[in-house]
């Protein structure tokens, strides 16, 4: 009876607890949508961000709370938007793969350091010491920070500049996020002639600080049958969306600054 | 009347469970990122040490004295404890959807929260009568929850400070707790 009753007991108590919650677990029930479930499955769990919604889990609920569009996560590309459609019973909607460029093109040994930093050797902490420690203020610091939150390990720093492997670039954007002087962007995979520079310094000053800079001479702008550059705050930008990939900037540039990466785009 | 007064202020200044007992510390540091977030922990914790209390004190006083089980308090109490998280959580997943995911983890983290069994214990242990218990768990949950609103909003000061790289994230964070707990010694000697 000494061992019984105290067991008696405690079990009682236990059972009364366990009956409780599953009423409450009755009374309280929601109602999940398996889809969603599904839908996070299918989707990378990058939880990048590049969707617009804070993760996967998150663009999984508003594909079907909200009807987000099913193409939007660029890690996944159509192979996880096609198994979404596939979910919903949709017909897939085609995703235009992108790739994260950095537009300059300012190594070792075109320009100088203005000085030496030794403080912590992060881009953001060196931009807000006089600006940069580079000679230009404008391209690329190298210290990475954009390497430092690339989740698939796509950007490396090559020669003082940052350069992206387009075959593992995610496009999430999180690169472009993280540099202080806003060089890298986003741009569909297909185009592969970028302009490798961001001076907004007139063509002099440009020219005196680095040698791959764009001067902003506009003979681009005047050879591109299809209209899709234009020179502003003296340095050369594509409109992707009017680029046909012919390559006549490329040739006609005297300071080549246009670069093609044809490799990307195979 | 005077001395459920001076148990409802101890508990919440003098003895606050979290800055001067250092119980319940997860949560506090874990969930005092956001206003809102801590203002809604705050409010499940004070429900469930008041909802514990409510039920641990009937069952200690008449089933387990009666019985000589004094023994199986700490078992029976995190039973209870256990079952008012759950509920709280059921709760919260149908009514308070946004505040349930704020809190994630650390929901149901409460039912191993040492504050909430402290207070159940304690008030066994002080042998306070079923109001003064009540009262004792109502301060314990308000002066947890006075602890984590106060908590966040030097968390937001804190964000927006220029903090030298070693110092910034956790450790500037427990840096700023026990400044926050040096101030909550002033109210020592409050009562005597």
């Amino acid at each position: 009876m000494t061992y019984l009753i105290p067991a008696l007991i405690v079990g009682s108590c236990g059972v009364l607890a366990g009956v409780l919650l599953t009423v409450a677990a009755k009374v309280f029930h929601v109602e999940v949508d398996e889809r969603i479930e599904k839908i996070s499955g299918a989707l990378p769990q990058a939880n990048c961000g590049a969707c617009g919604y804070a993760g996967c889990a998150d663009y999984a609920s508003a594909i079907i709370e909200k009807g987000a569009p099913t193409n939007l996560c660029r890690p996944g590309g159509s192979e996880a938007a096609g198994k979404i459609a596939a979910i919903l019973g949709k017909a897939a909607e085609e995703v235009v793969p992108m790739v994260a460029v950095v537009h300059c093109n300012g190594n070792c040994e075109a320009t100088q350091r203005a000085f030496d930093f030794s403080g912590v050797r992060s881009c953001k902490a060196v931009k807000r010491f006089y600006g940069g420690d580079g000679v230009c203020k404008y391209g690329c610091m190298g210290l990475g920070d954009c390497a430092a939150v690339c989740e698939h390990d796509a950007i490396k720093i090559i020669n003082g500049v940052a350069k992206v492997e387009p075959a593992l670039c995610g496009a999430c954007g999180q690169c472009a996020a993280a540099c202080p002087n806003g060089i890298i962007s986003i741009k569909p995979l297909s185009k592969h002639i970028d302009v490798l520079c961001s001076s907004a310094d007139n063509g002099k000053v440009t020219k005196l600080s680095c040698k791959n800079g764009c001067i902003g001479c506009k003979i681009c702008e005047k050879k591109c049958p299809s209209g899709a550059i234009t020179v502003e705050n003296f340095h050369a930008s594509i409109d992707y969306e009017k680029c046909t990939n012919c390559g006549e900037c490329m040739r006609a540039c005297p300071v080549k600054v246009i670069h093609s990466c044809e490799k990307a785009a195979e | 009347m005077k001395s459920m007064f001076v148990i409802l202020l101890s508990a919440m200044l003098t003895d606050n469970f979290v800055l001067s007992k250092f119980m319940g510390i997860c949560p506090f540091l874990g969930v005092s990122k956001k206003l809102d977030s801590a203002t809604g922990m705050g409010l499940a914790v004070t429900f469930v040490m008041i909802c514990a209390t409510l039920v641990t004190y009937p069952i200690h006083h008449g089933i387990l004295v009666p019985n000589d089980l004094e023994y199986f308090d700490t078992v029976v109490f995190i039973l209870v404890i256990a079952l008012f998280v759950q509920l709280v959580e059921t709760m919260l997943k149908k009514c308070v959807p946004s505040l349930y995911k704020s809190l994630g983890v650390y929901l149901p983290l409460i039912t191993t929260n040492c504050a909430v069994l402290g207070v159940t214990v304690l008030n066994i242990d002080n042998s306070y009568n079923f109001g003064e218990s009540i009262i004792n768990a109502l301060g314990g949950g308000l002066g947890f929850m006075l602890a984590l609103v106060i908590f966040s909003g030097v968390r937001k000061k804190l964000e927006y400070a220029d903090i030298p790289e070693t110092f910034k994230g956790v450790p500037s964070t427990l840096i700023a707790a026990s400044i926050v707990s040096v101030s909550f010694m002033g109210f020592s000697g409050l009562f005597n």
